[in-house]
């Protein structure tokens, strides 16, 4: 499938739109009309023809610009990618899932060759034709977690197994949800997470941790987190919130059609060869709520699911401030009908 | 309620199969540093001990010094105390059990220098003594604020009022502080002494 | 999480390489590359024996730098319940066999500043790989490889040749004695210590290590708990509707496999939990083996390792 990469912003003046294709492949990610933490994790076997599950990783229309976004955002913040030095190998592991996935999947817009440990990388859509040696940082412009993953969608952590537990010892984090990769590297997985509410008391990450430690090699998983945006911003992270957050009380109800975004992070994560490291990805889908009530079923879904969410994960979302609007603007989308069960749309 | 990303203290309790101790503390912790070993007749032999504030080189090193501690050094400040602790942890053997009693930032800071030696966090017992006063990590400018008591700091160096998360770094011996008032300039939340 | 498609593979060689160790090298069946691997990972072998399936876990030795090839030692043991004695007596070049991705239950740890490997014997197999990653990424290392006698040494020459500044060999019948306190004096803070081989072996370095004041979270090991045989039993599985007939010298988990019942496991030695299963009845007595239940676990008759441990006769009804 070729590609038809879009040149637009996520900051100043946001030019970021999803064509209606995009909207059609949007990872909607409520199954029922309420939302409450679970383990919901699912095998990351390929999905529906079109869809974001088709691929093990998926490139979409926003490709070449989400990478000038990550640029900028490390220019200005080189902390937002680290690397432990004992991941080193990981990073190589992750240059290879990723290579082999995207040059797979994409043919037409990535080739690798291999031939023992020289490798031969094309990734036609950002000009990048590299040679280098397979396991040899200093045969790469940057250590190869950082290189590969600046050329990929999605946020990627690194996580090392050690004592029962996973330890998120390197990252690359530019399109976060309101986290820290600089403050958060180096916890384990239950520090990582302490600032998510609720989520402990129900031993979701007890036993979401306890699922991870015997994730097998081939046998990825995937799971789907939520959060609202007041801007198609991918960079909301807390280093730079003092630029951002007044974007949230932007909102009002002439714009929440177009401003407010839902955000969803299609998380998977994979069991790692040499390393036996895990490496998790978060992905960011940005839909404006134009483009989620174009889809009747999602509209009065969402409507719902903000209508009712915890009072606590509202707050920790950071929805407090635009909730009610939204809930206003999309109950004219609730016409009441029941909703079919699952993601898709009728 | 418990932060999750906090570490858990506990009163010092003494490893009696190590061979050797080291324990570091400031004058908060000097009397529960004392207290643990005390509880052997021969520990005290096999102790290195940092002891950590303006003055301790008079005052508490000597105490440490007539219950017949081996090697007595003081600092005094917790920055001048990491240099000595330094060359202290790289000349250890396995078989060493590090202690460190005293505020919250000193033993987050004797955490990350012995995690470089490759001493796990667990293997390291915290007792946490004295003031409960955060060290608070900028998240914008990466500045770190000291003894901070207040919910709404201002921090020291770029100079944004910072909300202090609940949500600490052990990497970095601190707290987060985020900007408190971005989503409309100049409206905070009343400003309370709750760290003491 | 269940055991998942196997991989079928074509035995390339078998090496005598000591007295009662064979070692077999191995390559797919279609040719492909197999999955890389990471130093401490085991595959598990399936073994179309007479009288029921088995399933034995064994290292991976590697080559490290070779995709198409696995290589695993396996040790005669006389009295097992013939899962050695098979690859011993009937696996040839030219076999196909079927064994499980890799999976790693002894990873050395990654931010270790020195790691100390101890090796009891067919235990040396693990380190294989171990010191290959080590050396190759020049990360330090020693490791003290004991055996009874030099003929049972399996690759000290390679060992000596390849890493001989690292290794120190101890033959029992040559009067070499392993000092672990001596081993475990004077190293650096972050030292982790890694010891596998004979169950007495293993629980001697451990303990020297304790006594020498070395926390649990620097001391690994990983024992080879071959499951011991016994009389045979039956097993209800309440879940499956299934009633199964477990041989003397099969476990409760091939047998279950066997039955189509796809049950939990990893390291088939009754070590990583994973097997743990809810026991609804039995009239028969419990014997555990394994090392992961406590003694209470064990003495309250409610839950089982089916990887391991057995009963002594007439049946036991399980929740699965």
């Amino acid at each position: 499938m070729v590609l038809a990469f879009k040149r637009e912003t996520f900051r100043d003046d946001y030019t970021f739109r999803n064509s209606p294709e995009a909207v059609r492949r949007f990872p909607f990610p409520f199954d029922a009309d309420t939302y409450m933490y679970s383990v919901n994790i699912e095998p990351h076997v390929a999905g529906r023809k079109g869809s974001v599950f088709e691929h093990p990783i998926d490139i979409d229309e926003h490709y070449v610009s989400e990478m000038r976004d990550r640029a900028l955002v490390l220019k200005n913040d080189p902390l937002r990618c680290q690397t432990l030095p004992h991941m080193d190998l990981a990073g190589w592991d992750l240059v290879e899932l990723l290579m082999v996935s995207m040059s797979e999947a994409y043919p037409e817009h990535f080739l690798l060759e291999r031939n023992g440990n020289d490798w031969h990388w094309v990734n036609r859509p950002l000009g990048i034709d590299d040679r280098f040696t397979f396991g040899v940082t200093s045969t790469l412009p940057y250590g190869p977690m950082e290189y590969i993953t600046r050329q990929c969608q999605g946020d990627f952590c690194l996580l090392d197994q050690r004592d029962g537990n996973l330890w998120v010892d390197a990252g690359m984090v530019t399109t976060q949800a309101d986290w820290s990769m600089d403050f958060d590297l180096g916890m384990n997985f239950f520090e990582w997470h302490a600032p998510v509410p609720l989520a402990h008391e129900k031993g979701v990450f007890e036993r979401a941790l306890k699922f991870l430690m015997q994730l097998r090699q081939g046998h990825p998983v995937r799971r789907f987190n939520w959060t609202m945006s007041s801007t198609p911003r991918l960079d909301t992270s807390p280093e730079n919130y003092h630029k951002w957050g007044y974007e949230r009380a932007l909102i009002t109800p002439e714009n929440v059609s177009e401003r407010l975004h839902l955000r969803v992070e299609l998380q998977a994560l994979w069991r790692l060869p040499r390393s036996n490291a895990v490496v998790f990805s978060i992905r960011c889908y940005l839909a404006s709520m134009n483009d989620i009530v174009s889809v009747p079923k999602w509209g009065r879904r969402l409507h719902r699911v903000l209508r009712d969410v915890h009072p606590a994960l509202a707050e920790y979302k950071g929805l407090t401030r635009y909730r009610q609007t939204a809930v206003d603007f999309l109950s004219k989308y609730d016409d009441g009908q029941e909703t079919s069960p699952g993601i898709w749309p009728d | 309620m418990s932060i999750k990303s906090r570490p858990r203290y506990s009163e010092l309790e003494l490893d009696i199969k190590s061979k050797r101790h080291i324990v570091v503390c400031d004058k908060n912790g000097a009397a529960a540093a004392q207290r643990m070993l005390r509880t052997s007749n021969v520990a005290a032999a096999n102790t290195t001990v940092l002891v950590i504030g303006p003055g301790a080189d008079k005052e508490e090193a000597g105490a440490f010094e007539s219950m017949g501690c081996d090697v007595v050094m003081a600092s005094p400040t917790i920055e001048a105390a990491m240099f000595r602790l330094d060359q202290v942890f790289a000349k250890a053997t396995m078989g060493t059990r590090i202690y460190v009693a005293g505020i919250e930032g000193l033993i987050g800071q004797t955490v990350a220098l012995a995690q470089r030696y490759g001493v796990k966090p667990m293997s390291v017992r915290q007792q946490h003594c004295g003031s409960l006063k955060r060290r608070v990590q900028c998240v914008h400018c990466k500045g770190v604020t000291e003894d901070v008591t207040t919910q709404i700091v201002t921090c020291a160096h770029c100079g944004v009022p910072l909300f202090v998360r609940d949500h600490f770094s052990r990497r970095l011996g601190a707290f987060m502080g985020v900007s408190a008032d971005a989503e409309e300039a100049g409206v905070l939340p009343p400003i309370e002494e709750v760290f003491r | 999480m269940s055991r998942s498609a196997p991989i079928a593979v074509v035995v390339t060689a078998v090496e005598h390489v000591a007295q009662d160790i064979k070692r077999f090298s191995m390559q797919r069946a279609d040719g492909q590359s197999l999955p890389h691997f990471s130093p401490g990972s085991h595959v598990t072998v399936e073994m179309p024996v007479p009288g029921g399936h088995k399933r034995n876990p064994y290292s991976l030795m590697g080559p490290l730098d070779d995709p198409h090839t696995y290589q695993i030692s396996v040790l005669r043991v006389l009295q097992s319940r013939g899962g050695s004695q098979f690859m011993h007596d009937a696996v040839n070049v030219g076999d196909q066999l079927q064994i499980s991705e890799p999976f790693n239950l002894f990873q050395p740890e990654s931010i270790a500043r020195r790691h100390i490997l101890i090796a009891g014997g067919i235990g040396i197999t693990p380190f294989m790989a171990m010191t290959q990653r080590f050396a190759a990424a020049t990360i330090r290392f020693e490791l003290h490889y004991a055996v009874r006698s030099r003929s049972r040494a399996a690759y000290a020459d390679v060992l000596s040749a390849q890493i001989g500044s690292h290794v120190h060999f101890y033959c029992d019948d040559e009067g070499d004695v392993l000092d672990v306190r001596k081993i475990l004096s004077g190293q650096p803070l972050g030292t982790h210590l890694y010891v596998c081989g004979p169950e007495g072996m293993i629980d001697a370095v451990l303990n020297a290590a304790r006594e020498e004041g070395w926390p649990e979270e620097y001391l690994h090991c990983e024992r080879f708990t071959a499951a011991p045989s016994g009389e045979p039993f039956d097993v209800r599985l309440v879940r499956s509707n299934l009633t199964v007939h477990v041989p003397a010298n099969q476990t409760v988990l091939e047998a279950v496999e066997q039955a189509g019942v796809d049950a939990p496991c990893l390291c088939r030695g009754g070590a990583c939990g994973q097997c743990e299963t809810a026991i609804i009845s039995h009239d028969g007595a419990l014997i555990h083996n394994d090392h992961y239940l406590s003694d209470d676990d064990k003495a309250s008759g409610e839950k089982i390792m089916i990887c391991v441990s057995r009963l002594a006769a007439g049946t036991l009804t399980l929740d699965l």
